[in-house]
């Protein structure tokens, strides 16, 4: 679904963030993304999101080169992914109901054909009992959950994280991968970026590697 | 694609749910705000509304508007008065008799009003009286005057129809000389000029200050509009990820702040409106004296002048939503 070939990624005129990196992301599987802080696992998830062009390489994402996409087009292709950012980025001002059917809303829908939809994610996520309150009385955990609730809203093909676990006691933690597990049965390719061992260790799955720019594949 | 994303039952969920254990009416206590459950859902504006610099813009705008308003208002009052002054000045002149050695000064007004009411252009003439010219003096001379025996010149009060133009005077100027030689007519054309010069030098003053104020109005709501939007880049950001299109950002925003500059403008137009209006009707509601009604009188301004005050406000209401627009694309492209 996703193709990365050697791509390399610098801001700005700073050293290289990313090197020669190749790898990819095939349907329904699922994959953490690790490495030491500051080793540039934000940076890839945003190339992945298309919110950063690379400096070199090319990077096909739904079979689309991403460097040829017209704005209107990318925001098409990312509709088709989910994105949990590592500070969530709710909309203090809608309430956790109105911040998960966002992604719906923009598609210029109408409130009463996904009604019923959002209302029942909430519950799956366990946010059913604040759907009508505001992001910043929600928990740290909360907050989480909305934000992966927005993120799969849409049903988007991808589900990307980026430290889901960062913010939230080993318990809720177990909980959290499990929601993630289940996505990853019902079809959705997930990529949870992570520098969570214990995480990692309860889950056998695939894991790419980031160290000084250069990644690795463990499969 | 549909049916993929196949949600389990809530048995099967192994979804956290810590707070779900039976707390009915809990969250709408902690929500601190009973209406939120009852509003339908989804029906909140995407852009904040209720934000500290979403407020200051408005008051930006509202007293921008005013005082664009208000100084509309002045200048279109100042130019009424103006045409006033000029017109009236023109509308009306003397005649001036000079009494002499052995002149019938009687004769001579008589005669003055006569060939004045013969010359086109001259709606009526009529001599003063002796005792009006002593009233005219009296500021100067007292009370108790004998005309008779002072070197008092008579008048003859000219008004002019509406007709009148420059060959009125002349042709009057002409035939006082050759019927009436002991006449001369004074057609106020120095104080004329004077007054004109004083209405021009205002009107260019009041425009001069007019094009400051439009300048600074448009500064202002331009640069208050900027960081207004500048305050929302993260709701712009957010937008953009969730994957809305720029065009759809771009309605929101514009459509959002064309109704706040509408707001602002319509307070600061409104208040400008009722000042003037005010100005103009107050007078004669309290029935003032005359004195206070001319003096007040001034505020007056016609359908241009409220024309105005509604055109700039319509203006800075297209001046916030064109801007908000532009600040949302100039955000939009750089982010991605
Ligand atoms: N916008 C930016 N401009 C310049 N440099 C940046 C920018 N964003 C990230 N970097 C740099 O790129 C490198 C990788 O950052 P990145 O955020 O991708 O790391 P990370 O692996 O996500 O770290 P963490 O685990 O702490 O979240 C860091 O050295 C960072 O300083
Ligand atoms: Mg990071």
């Amino acid at each position: 679904m996703v193709r990365f070939e050697n791509v390399g990624l610098r801001y700005g005129m700073g050293p290289e963030v990313l090197r020669d990196v190749t790898f990819g992301i095939p349907p329904h599987s699922f994959q953490f993304l690790t490495g030491p802080s500051g080793a540039g696992k934000t940076t890839l998830l945003r190339l992945l999101f298309l919110s950063l062009r690379p400096t070199r390489g090319l990077i096909t994402i739904f079979g689309r080169d991403a460097a040829k996409l017209a704005p209107d087009e990318t925001a098409a292709l990312r509709q088709r992914i989910g994105i949990v950012f590592q500070d969530f980025r709710l909309l203090d001002h809608l309430s956790t109901y109105e911040n998960v059917a966002l992604p719906l809303r923009v598609q210029g829908r109408e409130e009463a054909t996904y009604r019923a939809e959002v209302t029942e994610l909430l519950h799956w996520v366990g946010l059913g009992e604040r759907m009508h309150v505001l992001p910043p009385v929600l928990s740290g955990g909360e907050k989480q959950r909305a934000a992966i609730a927005r993120a799969l809203i849409s049903r988007p093909e991808i589900l990307l994280a980026d430290e889901p676990t960062g913010n939230v006691d080993p318990s809720l933690a177990r909980r959290l991968l499990r929601l993630f597990l289940e996505l990853h049965k019902s079809g959705t390719s997930v990529l949870i970026a992570t520098h969570d061992i214990g995480l990692m260790d309860q889950f056998d799955a695939r894991r790419l590697v980031i160290n000084q720019g250069r990644l690795t594949v463990y499969d | 694609m549909t049916g993929r994303l196949r949600r389990p039952g809530a048995a099967a969920a192994p979804a956290p749910a810590p707070e779900r254990a039976g707390k009915p009416g809990a969250q709408a206590a902690r929500a601190g705000n009973p209406a939120a459950l009852s509003r339908p859902a989804g029906q909140r504006p995407i852009v904040p509304s209720a934000t500290v610099t979403a407020r200051a813009l408005i008051a930006v705008i509202a007293i921008m508007t005013f005082l664009a308003g208000i100084t509309i208002g002045a200048v279109s009052a100042v130019s009424n008065v103006a045409a006033e002054w000029t017109a009236d000045i023109a509308r009306e002149t003397t005649i001036e008799i000079r009494p002499g050695d052995g002149l019938d000064v009687e004769a001579a007004l008589a005669k003055a009003v006569e060939v004045a009411k013969a010359t086109p252009g001259v709606a009526d003439a009529r001599a003063l009286d002796p005792a009006a010219t002593a009233r005219l003096l009296e500021p100067w001379l007292g009370t108790g005057l004998d005309l008779a025996n002072l070197p008092v010149p008579r008048l003859v009060a000219v008004s002019l129809a509406a007709t009148a133009d420059a060959g009125t005077l002349e042709a009057l100027r002409a035939g006082l000389t050759l019927q009436v030689p002991s006449a001369s007519l004074d057609d106020h054309r120095l104080w004329a000029e004077r007054l004109s010069t004083t209405a021009h030098t205002a009107m260019a003053i009041g425009l001069a200050v007019l094009a400051l104020v439009a300048a600074a109005t448009v500064l202002c709501v331009t640069v208050a509009t900027r960081a207004a939007v500048d305050a929302a880049r993260f709701v712009v950001e957010v937008l953009h990820f969730v994957g809305a299109r720029d065009t759809f950002i771009v309605s929101e925003f514009q459509r959002h702040f064309l109704a706040v500059g509408l707001k602002g403008a319509a307070i600061g137009g409104g208040a400008a409106i009722a000042l003037f209006f005010l100005g103009s009707t107050l007078p004669s509601w309290l029935s003032f004296d005359r004195q206070i009604d001319t003096l007040v009188g001034a505020l007056t301004i016609d359908l241009r002048g409220y024309g105005g005050i509604v055109g700039v406000a319509v203006l800075v209401a297209l001046v916030t939503a064109l801007t908000s627009r532009a600040t949302v694309y100039r955000t939009l492209r750089g982010i991605s």
